[in-house]
């Protein structure tokens, strides 16, 4: 597997006077989690979608395992799977019913599909679900069949559509344990996301995609680092104070204070010669000013920038709500 | 339901161990052949019609209330007796019935074809056509279940063919292999039109001149000459002369050989074109 799991050259696609994809140029290294992070609407599903089989390019190159996906479909169908963002599976049937019946057309006999689909609804924890109706599963069960039905053969690119979109916080969590462990056996997956936190839990690379096109491209620590150098967060006792530790932050750090919806918060970039240290020693001299000033601080951190603030720094508005 | 729901989500934790086993890269099963994959979507059709045993009622139904309706609506006047007219008319209402029934194909992809499971399909390493031969063989059970209602609503009403069992059986597996070649207008325009009303609309526009202007429910020596230059090669015409003498017992090798060539140009032209749309969508 030495040929790059996706390799995309400029490419594009249009639906009518829309351009959807306007040229993208995508490597993605075999065995890693790679994001493609966007708004809706930005472009994401059409290149998933066009990397799948399923659509057409209309421009440039994309090649999976060094196949073309035009010419060389029937090659790239063999070693991918889709989920896509609406159920890949029939409703209609039972959830061992479309496991057996994905095994059939992949060519397993009647009784290996059989012990092939009860051995993964063991695994995704579907068992006692699986006489019933899909459409009678919750959003988490219906995740998972719809993962199980793309893992019928162990695929080597796993394509995830917005995987979590609409899932609650422990349907969503399962997801992404389950995403760790299929890595971990050796399947590279891309994964679109409008969940910053998401890419930044899964992914290795990163992919930000805004208006059919890559606007910036690497690890989550690399898009990070080139906004700033991290990002100072107080939480003060009294509202009352926020004036004050605002001009005391403002003053020490060189930088515009954001004052944030919680009337008790306050938010600051350190930017001290582009340097972690810098910034820590930064925030150190702050608070020690800050108390100083007999401001009451109830919570004060320095992380990295969230790929929130990526985001509105690279596209000028907030990644979510798109 | 939704307690033992909200618990299976609660109690499952992806296990490391289990999920790994599954994950085996094992070497892959040959891929099915065209007739298996086609096959096992046409169990996909079964299955559904198994989960949704109402959608059967349009395919028995319908057919009862247009055998009853045009038997006595039209019976007396045109034959003299309501008895005499289904002697004449029963094939070809049948004929009517399922040819009309076959547009359910239509709409039942686009329907379908809208949902995410398609995609999948479409991811799958198959024989292309398979989704679809294998729904129309779903469908195809589905005309076989119209046929006999109405064959026996005709045996009840009076109807006596002179072919006999074996003419019975005959006249209804030709019909089914027209309305399996027939039903490929019907994947094209699901595919190509946007709605279900709208493939309702067009297959109303194509099946009522082509079951009304044939020789479905009159002799069409009566009719005005361009008329019946058009039920002449009307394949429906030809379909349904071809059942009656099948079920009279004297079968009429020019018009079988006619519905055999109008079945294999409907799925060559049709077949094809519908691949195509299948193949962009």
């Amino acid at each position: 597997m030495t040929a790059p799991a996706i390799e995309t050259a400029g490419l594009i696609k249009r639906f009518g006077d829309n351009t959807a994809v306007a040229g993208v140029d995508l490597t993605v290294p075999p065995g890693t989690v790679y994001g493609l992070l966007g708004p809706n609407g930005a472009g994401k599903t059409t290149v998933v979608r066009m990397l799948a089989t399923l659509l057409r390019p209309d421009g440039g190159t994309a090649q999976v395992f060094g196949h073309d996906v035009v010419r060389q479909a029937d090659a790239v169908r063999s070693r991918v799977s889709l989920t896509g963002q609406y159920a890949s599976v029939d409703e209609d049937l039972t959830g061992s019913e479309n496991l057996v019946l994905l095994a059939r057309l992949l060519g397993h006999s009647k009784p290996q599909a059989r012990d092939r689909a009860a051995q993964l609804l063991a695994a995704f924890g579907l068992t006692e679900a699986a006489g019933r109706q899909v459409k009678k599963y919750s959003g988490g069960m219906r995740r998972r069949i719809d993962i199980a039905a793309s893992i019928l053969n162990t695929p080597d690119l796993l394509f995830l559509d917005e995987p979590t979109t609409g899932l609650d916080p422990r349907s969503r969590n399962q997801v992404w344990d389950i995403v760790r462990i299929v890595v971990a056996a050796g399947t590279t997956v891309l994964l679109t996301t409008q969940y910053l936190d998401e890419a930044d839990q899964l992914a290795g690379r990163i992919a930000v995609i805004d208006h059919g096109k890559v606007i910036a491209e690497g690890t989550p620590g690399e898009l990070k680092s080139s906004i700033g150098a991290g990002t100072i967060h107080v939480r003060l006792r009294d509202a009352a104070q926020r004036p004050s530790a605002e001009r005391v932050l403002a003053a020490v750090l060189g930088t515009s204070v954001q004052q944030g919806s919680d009337p008790v918060a306050l938010t600051a970039r350190a930017e001290a010669g582009g340097s972690d240290r810098g910034a820590a020693e930064l925030a150190s001299q702050a608070l020690a000013r800050l108390a100083e000033a007999g401001i009451v601080v109830d919570d004060f951190s320095l992380g990295q920038p969230s790929l929130d603030e990526v985001f509105l720094a690279l596209t000028d508005r907030p990644g979510v709500p798109a | 339901m939704t307690t033992d729901t909200a618990e299976s989500v609660a109690s499952y934790a992806p296990s490391s161990e289990t999920l790994s086993a599954v994950l085996t890269r094992a070497e892959r099963p040959r891929r099915p052949s065209a007739w298996t994959a086609s096959l096992t979507f046409g169990w996909r059709a079964i299955l559904k019609i198994k989960h949704v045993p109402e959608q059967l009622f349009d395919v028995t139904a319908f057919p009862i209330i247009m055998t009853l309706m045009f038997t006595y609506l039209f019976g007396g006047a045109l034959a003299g007796s309501t008895g005499e007219y289904l002697q004449f008319f029963l094939p070809g209402i049948m004929v009517t019935s399922v040819v009309m029934i076959t547009m359910y194909t239509g709409v039942g992809l686009n329907t379908d074809i809208e949902k995410g499971v398609f995609d999948r399909f479409r991811t799958l390493p198959v024989w292309r056509p398979a989704a679809l031969v294998g729904m129309i063989f779903g469908d195809v059970l589905r005309y076989i279940l119209a046929a006999t209602t109405i064959m026996v609503v005709g045996l009840i009403l009076g109807f006596r063919p002179e072919g006999g069992f074996v003419g019975v059986i005959g006249g209804m597996a030709l019909l089914v292999v027209f309305s399996f070649a027939f039903s490929w207008i019907w994947t094209m325009f699901g595919l190509f039109l946007r709605s279900e009303k709208s493939v309702m609309g067009v297959s109303m526009l194509v099946l009522f001149p082509l079951t009304f202007l044939s020789n479905v429910f009159v002799d069409p020596s009566t009719m005005p000459g361009w008329l019946q230059a058009f039920v002449k090669v009307n394949p429906i015409s030809h379909l349904v002369s071809a059942i009656r003498s099948i079920m009279a017992g004297s079968p009429d090798m020019a018009e079988i050989m006619w519905t055999f060539i109008a079945s294999a140009a409907l799925v060559l032209i049709f077949g094809t074109l519908t691949m195509r749309l299948y193949n962009r969508k």
